[in-house]
């Protein structure tokens, strides 16, 4: 059964009509053309779909509309402030740490979370955190740099 | 093209690039500026490209346009899937015609305006491509100074371009912009003989390192791929699948899935498929149909797979012969015989495959995650019977591709569908259980090796038989007097698609080969890598192998117990890669840790070492995958390994803290590949370090903890 759920997306409040078991993955990207998220497993095991929910990395793949109703949903889209990107962008776009780019919006969700929750994470704290989203083109090495070097442009206030 | 032919092209590691273009005129359709274009002949003196039907040959192949506002269209067949070609070939571009990266807007891939191109594969884009690129902008240079030499009335030899103006030598005051010079003009240029192309030393933007161009639209999700296309009325298609491969349809009952509002249901024997405009509710009702399978005996599973393939890869070839092996034998003082294993492997990309599809008027226009798109046009064109200018392939990004996406299965589905629901928009996004299902893997294979050294530490017979992974890394590079290499493959060997994997079969060899190579060193107790060197014959093998070990730090002294350092070296799209990584081993689990990994590359000149870099960290990162962890299971026709949790790619916990990569210097030979070669050489390095660091002879892949600690208590 279709119900109304509201909710904020990318800093605007939105309402939707929709059946609240349907996945917030679909709804971002049919519902709200919202393509930035990545569908890659759909069981919650690469990390492709994440977005923030009130600030937590959340893989959108598995989180119900339900889950979604009331809270605050931040997608790769609504990450850069008009063009300025955000410190995590600007560090992934200067460290080359991404190369077919697909995984690229989960690993830069997932980053944001993480340092919002530990804004100086230690290598091991970085290997816990971005442990579970996947890349196949193997460009982690460049996305420790980014992260690294984004943990300390945001610890000087930009 | 047929798969069984596929394969035979793309395990073959060419020389010169393969060829078959296509007639086509793009004048027609370009506005104005400075358009370069190449007739065949031009093309075979600038990249060594021998066609095999000239007849097929465009007579207007355009490669590059100097726009009206200075900008420069470059117009390319190959996709972009993470490589970086859309930044190396626009940097050869810039640099050869003068102009700054940024004035470049490369095209890619769209079969309507780019000219023929055999696909994005083989690591042949910068070996092949990008010499035809420089040439036409060596040309469209040319052709800007001559207008130039016509606007300011001074002679050609005293003017000089630079960064995307021409000026007089003498005062360079006097001088004229591209955009100036392109506005109002529609200058169509073939080549009538080579350009003078620059010298290494000459180069500004070759040779120096350039981040990613298209890094902003991928950060910010902007960057389109396939699945992420919208047309209005789109709908989404789910297909109902077989349990396995080779199961046969016995029954369907789709009227649940039909009584579902908004749901359209399509059949065509047993191609079944539901149809909806939410994605999620079109996968719901495919899965109420109710179709029963008969699905065909077992023959072999992950386990019993490499005695079938012995006994039905029984079509020998000889790839490579020299001496006599009977003379080898007698001359050896030490025999060695060893059969190494490997399973079937996964692409993986993350981006599964996907199609968006419209057909409309007996035209049909697509979106497809292909490493292909003409490939992709001439199939759809006889799948449908269209003439090919009919089908129009978009540009697209690739979320990955590493040869999965070479066989476009995922297209021919979409056109089949578009063309059932004529008019109306349609996707196809593989689900990752339908990617595991459908992916073409990398070949389980079998490589036995027979050989002979003398006490000294000289090769002197080498029998090299390997299985289902072809002749790919195979070149007899260490000079072994009495040799021999054969291929082996048969019909209906394996119960589901095989294919291209990242340097198709070589992974495989080269794990043997350099496996083979330390197991003689250490059997004399020889340093593998004073070994290698005694036995090496060719040059730019020693080039890159001495630049890996010096850059590590390579000693004879052994690490302490539970550490060990591992070499293997091949050869892949012309370049000779070495990786010597060092790991430690935990002889209680059997847990293996990469700690470091140095790659030494001869590759020629190097357009973007940076981009050269990252390929080759992503080899290594990519390549610990098949080393370690990654093995397809299944139950003949039933792949069992589904999703990332039963199939394992490496994870940020998994990979060298230290990744080094450099290439030997050699920037005035030709470019050589480079997304490619390096990944050959992981699990032979891998498998050589487990054996010095604890005795583990490992002889399958991956080498897995079990197989460690099986092969302890050989040791």
């Amino acid at each position: 059964m279709e119900e109304k759920i509201k909710f904020e997306l990318n800093g605007k409040p939105v309402e939707v009509q929709l059946e609240k078991t349907e996945k917030l993955l679909w709804v971002l990207r049919t519902h709200f053309n919202l393509t930035g998220t990545k569908y890659g497993c759909g069981e919650g095991y690469c990390g492709s779909c994440t977005v923030l929910i009130d600030d937590e990395p959340v893989r959108s793949c598995g989180t119900t509309m339900e889950e979604v109703a009331g809270k605050k949903v931040v997608t790769i889209e609504g990450l850069a402030n008009g063009d300025k990107l955000h410190p995590v962008q600007q560090a992934f776009v200067e460290n080359d740490a991404l190369q077919c780019g697909y995984c690229t919006p989960g690993m830069i969700m997932n980053a944001v979370g993480l340092l919002k929750r530990n804004p100086s994470p230690t290598r091991q704290e970085i290997i816990d955190g971005m442990n579970d989203n996947l890349c196949r083109c193997g460009a982690h090495t460049r996305i420790f740099k980014a992260i690294e070097s984004a943990a300390e442009t945001m610890k000087g206030g930009k | 093209m047929k798969p069984d032919k596929i394969n035979e092209y793309y395990f073959h590691d060419f020389d010169t690039p393969p060829s078959g273009m296509d007639r086509r005129d793009f004048l027609r359709n370009l506005g104005g500026g400075v358009i370069i274009v190449f007739s065949l002949s031009q093309l075979s003196f600038i990249s060594g490209m021998k066609s095999r039907n000239e007849e097929e040959f465009p007579k207007f192949n355009a490669f590059l346009r100097v726009k009206e506002d200075g900008r420069v269209d470059c117009y390319s067949g190959k996709i972009e899937m993470g490589q970086g070609i859309n930044t190396s070939l626009a940097q050869t571009l810039a640099d050869e015609l003068e102009i700054g990266l940024d004035k470049v807007d490369m095209i890619m891939g769209e079969t309507d305006l780019v000219p023929h191109d055999d696909g994005t594969w083989g690591s042949m884009t910068t070996r092949f491509h990008d010499p035809l690129i420089r040439a036409a902008a060596a040309e469209a240079r040319i052709v800007l100074i001559e207008l130039a030499s016509e606007a300011l009335k001074i002679p050609v030899a005293e003017l000089i371009a630079e960064n995307g103006i021409v000026y007089v030598k003498a005062d360079r005051s006097k001088k004229i912009t591209y955009a100036e010079l392109t506005k109002g003009q529609k200058i169509v240029r073939s080549l009538s003989e080579k350009p003078p192309l620059k010298k290494a030393a000459q180069h500004k933007i070759i040779g120096k390192s350039f981040l990613r161009t298209d890094a902003v639209q991928k950060v910010t999700g902007k960057a389109l791929y396939t699945a992420d296309v919208r047309l209005p009325g789109l709908l989404y298609a789910k297909i109902v699948r077989p349990p396995a491969h080779g199961a046969k349809l016995t029954s369907a009952d789709t009227s649940a899935a039909e009584a579902k509002p908004g749901v359209k249901v399509l059949k065509d024997g047993d191609f079944i498929v539901v149809l909806h405009a939410n994605p999620e509710k079109a996968e719901e009702a495919k899965n109420l149909v109710k179709a029963n399978w008969e699905i065909q005996p077992s023959k072999a599973d992950n386990e019993t797979i490499f005695k079938h393939i012995l006994k039905t890869a029984t079509e020998s070839r000889v790839r490579h012969k020299g001496g006599e092996l009977e003379t080898g034998k007698k001359e050896s003082e030490i025999l060695f015989e060893s059969e190494y294993l490997d399973g079937y492997k996964a692409h993986a990309s993350i981006e599964t495959h996907a199609a968006t599809a419209l057909y409309e008027k007996e035209e049909l226009t697509i979106w497809a995650s292909s490493q292909t798109p003409f490939g992709t046009r001439q199939e759809l064109a006889d799948l449908l019977k269209l003439p090919k200018e009919k089908i129009h392939v978009k540009q697209i990004f690739l979320g990955g591709g590493f040869g999965g996406k070479i066989y476009n299965r995922q297209a021919t589905e979409a056109a089949r569908i578009a063309k059932m629901v004529e008019g109306t928009p349609v996707q196809i996004s593989w689900t990752r259980q339908e990617e595991f299902m459908y992916d073409m893997f990398r070949s389980a294979a079998v490589v036995k090796i027979n050989s002979g050294i003398t006490k000294g530490g000289t090769i002197k017979y080498w029998d090299f038989n390997t299985y289902c992974a072809g002749d790919r890394g195979t070149d007899p590079f260490y000079g072994v007097p009495n040799h021999q290499t054969v291929t082996w493959n048969g019909k209906d060997i394996h119960p589901f698609g095989t294919g291209a994997w990242r340097a198709p079969g070589n992974p495989t060899n080269t794990f043997a080969r350099e496996s083979h190579m330390d197991i003689m060193a250490h059997k004399i107790g020889m340093d593998p890598l004073e070994f290698r060197l005694k036995n090496l014959k060719d040059q730019r093998a020693v080039n890159s192998l001495k630049l890996a070990a010096e850059k590590f730090g390579w000693t004879k002294a052994k690490p302490p117990k539970g550490t060990g350092r591992g070499i293997a070296l091949g050869i892949d799209a012309g370049t000779f890669a070495t990786i010597i990584v060092e790991v430690t081993v935990n002889e209680k689990t059997g847990e293996v840790k990469v700690n470091r990994a140095v790659v030494g590359q001869d590759m020629g000149q190097v357009i973007n070492p940076q981009g050269a870099a990252i390929q080759a960290e992503g080899c290594v990162n990519m390549g610990l995958g098949y080393s370690l962890y990654e093995d397809i299971e299944f139950d003949w026709g039933k792949v069992i390994s589904s999703n990332f949790n039963n199939y394992s790619l490496p994870l940020f916990a998994n990979i060298p803290p230290v990744i080094e990569s450099y290439t030997f210097d050699a920037q005035d030979e030709p470019p050589q590949g480079g997304g490619e070669p390096a990944i050959i050489c992981m699990g032979g390095a891998v498998a050589n370090a487990v054996f010095e660091a604890c005795g583990a002879r490992v002889f399958r892949l991956p080498v897995t903890p079990d197989r460690i600690l099986e092969a302890l208590k050989k040791a």
